[in-house]
């Protein structure tokens, strides 16, 4: 499963290299020099190449959502630990940390909102929440957040980020790519509409369950998403893989997502498809 | 009498090994005196030493077990407690994935349809069945077979025993991780009546892309989990060193998943594993299997999809603040 057998220091890099404190950001891809509030205004896209940088999810909030509409749910569930898992150390300290270095409960925020005056139901995935994997609270609140999209007869929205399933809670873990693919088939059944945004990452189990179950499934520029991570698949051929490959664009070509849509026109995209499945 | 040592022997099988080879050799000096004596009394200390030793293996060692080259794979058990046993190939879109073997089959009477992982014997069988990895052909031709048997109304069996989706580029190329979830999707709400048994290794995502049922059965030294100890334990510890520990951290066994409420019977397993006594084992399979099946098709489908689904709703243990 993806995130895990990047290695650790890379994902904790990653968030200062994209996005630093100071008023310039260098970006990563081209090597423009960038200001930071314009590319705040650039919804964190290079203004040169457009290079997606990986953003959070109360920035995702504020691009597809109508100002001040996102309602959250189900906040207060978070992990337990049923296995006792323990590695370089404990689970629940790990939780913890995350926790306080986020600012939210799991790796997966819900709730109800609005696209241009449209409600839906809505998901963020939280990669800096033990790389946005899922255990069995993520899945708890996919299963809510779907129920809910069921109830009131919303259209489901989710954004993907994530390394896949969670290893510390092992087997359950994998139960959760079950639960959420079955809850899905009532949505399906009900004729509601499910939307994926896969962003990058979007690797392991949640691509081999939500992730891939859209009935509409749009991706981001340059985004990675697969199944087995990059490095898993390389140690298995004992080669170097292309540069685009497993990203948003190699899928298109491939077959398995229907859009590329860049961050800036997010919304709007998405608003043309609710709008279609409305009339 | 001069027996060879067995080509696969676990670490933990040798003591019995050796005893067993001590009355092997008795046997052959026909001269000496009490010799049935001192065979009944080896005899003994051999059930002793299997008691004990198999009472208390560790998670590692049932790892161990259910990856055993001798073990019985699904064609075994399809080829033993099956009639009329038609294999289908293909999923009609690329081409048949060896990983994955799946047809029609009479048991008990009943017409059903069984899918289950595949795994090569030797180097050239393993080559051609790619250690039971499946490429996203075999989920799809998984996928295919399940709706043949609803379109049937016939029941599914699906064997699990892989050590994981294959990771390759072709597989990605062609989207494992949308083969696996449009399973995952379909079994969730087949209107046939599932039993899922993992006979060896249940390997992630590239296991429960066929594990979703009604019934999940487990054989007795079977693993399933997230990932495999390997992989835990070069993450965890940065090396392979550490799968012990990585075995009992991913609590993987069958007996921790019946607690856990992921599965919902151990099947046993004959004294020593699967593959010490086969034709036991299939008797023990055939026997569950049958009773399975016959309490599941007395469930009205539409009840029987409903409690499917809150099955899997009900999974995980998570905490409200």
């Amino acid at each position: 499963m993806g995130w895990f057998l990047r290695s650790k220091e890379n994902i904790e890099e990653d968030k200062p290299k994209e996005m630093p404190d100071g008023l310039w950001t260098k970006c990563p891809s081209c090597g423009e020099i960038i200001f930071k509030k314009q590319l705040e205004e650039n919804y964190f896209t290079c203004p040169k190449c457009g290079h997606h940088y990986r953003i959070g999810v109360l920035e995702y909030i504020n691009i597809i959502l109508d100002d001040a509409t996102f309602e959250e749910f189900n906040s207060n569930i978070t992990s337990g630990d049923p296995l006792n898992f323990f590695d370089s150390k404990p689970y629940l300290e790990r939780i913890e940390q995350s926790r306080n270095s986020t600012g939210f409960n799991e790796a997966l925020i819900t709730g109800l909102g609005k696209v241009e005056g449209i409600e839906v139901a809505a998901g963020f995935m939280c990669f800096a929440f033990i790389g946005g994997s899922m255990g069995s609270a993520v899945g708890e609140k996919f299963y809510r957040l779907a129920k809910l999209s069921l109830n009131k007869k919303l259209p489901l929205v989710v954004v993907c980020a994530s390394g896949g399933a969670r290893m510390q809670e092992a087997a359950l873990s994998l139960m959760q790519m079950a639960k959420t693919s079955a809850i899905l088939t009532e949505l399906a059944e009900a004729s509601i509409p499910y939307i994926t945004i896969l962003t990058d990452p979007t690797t392991g189990g949640v691509t081999a369950s939500f992730g891939m179950l859209g009935d509409i499934t749009i991706a981001e520029p340059g985004a990675l998403i697969g199944f087995a991570g990059p490095r898993v698949i390389e140690q298995t051929i004992k080669k170097k893989l292309p540069p685009n490959f497993q990203r948003a664009e190699f899928l298109l070509e491939k077959g398995f997502v229907d859009i590329v849509v860049p961050r800036k026109e997010l919304k709007q995209t998405l608003s043309i498809l609710l709008k279609w499945f409305q009339n | 009498m001069e027996k060879t040592q067995p080509k696969y022997l676990l670490e933990f099988e040798k003591p019995i090994y050796e005893l067993e080879q001590k009355i092997e050799e008795m046997k052959s000096i026909g001269e000496v005196i009490n010799i049935d004596e001192e065979i009944e009394r080896l005899q003994n200390k051999i059930f002793e030493l299997k008691q004990q030793i198999y009472s208390q293996l560790t998670r590692w060692q049932r790892v161990q077990i259910a990856r055993h080259p001798e073990r019985p794979y699904t064609l075994d058990y399809i080829n033993n407690i099956f009639t009329d046993f038609v294999e289908l190939h293909g999923d009609r879109l690329v081409r048949d994935d060896p990983a994955i073997v799946g047809g029609i089959a009479k048991f008990n009477g009943h017409s059903v349809l069984v899918v289950g992982h595949q795994k090569g014997r030797d180097t050239k069988s393993n080559l051609f069945r790619n250690f039971g990895m499946p490429n996203p052909e075999g989920y799809r031709k998984a996928h295919r077979l399940f709706l043949l048997a609803e379109k049937f109304s016939k029941p599914v069996i699906t064997f699990l025993d892989t050590p994981g989706a294959y990771p390759g580029m072709e597989a990605e190329e062609r989207g494992q991780a949308e083969a696996i979830a449009r399973n995952l999707f379909l079994m969730a709400k087949l209107r046939v009546p599932i039993i899922v048994v993992i006979i060896g290794e249940g390997a992630s995502g590239g296991a429960i892309g066929i594990g979703v049922g009604d019934r999940i059965l487990m054989l007795e030294n079977a693993w399933y989990s997230v990932i495999s100890p390997e992989s835990c334990s070069s993450i965890l510890w940065r090396s392979w060193d550490f799968k012990e520990q990585a075995a009992e951290a991913l609590k993987l066994t069958a007996k921790d998943l019946l607690e856990l409420k992921i599965i919902d019977r151990v099947v046993p397993e004959p004294l020593g594993g699967a593959h010490k006594d086969p034709k036991q084992m299939f008797t023990i399979m055939k026997e569950v299997l049958s009773e399975e099946l016959e309490n599941l098709l007395k469930i009205k489908i539409d009840d029987l999809v409903r409690m499917r689904k809150e099955k899997f709703y009900n999974q995980g243990v998570w905490k409200e603040l």
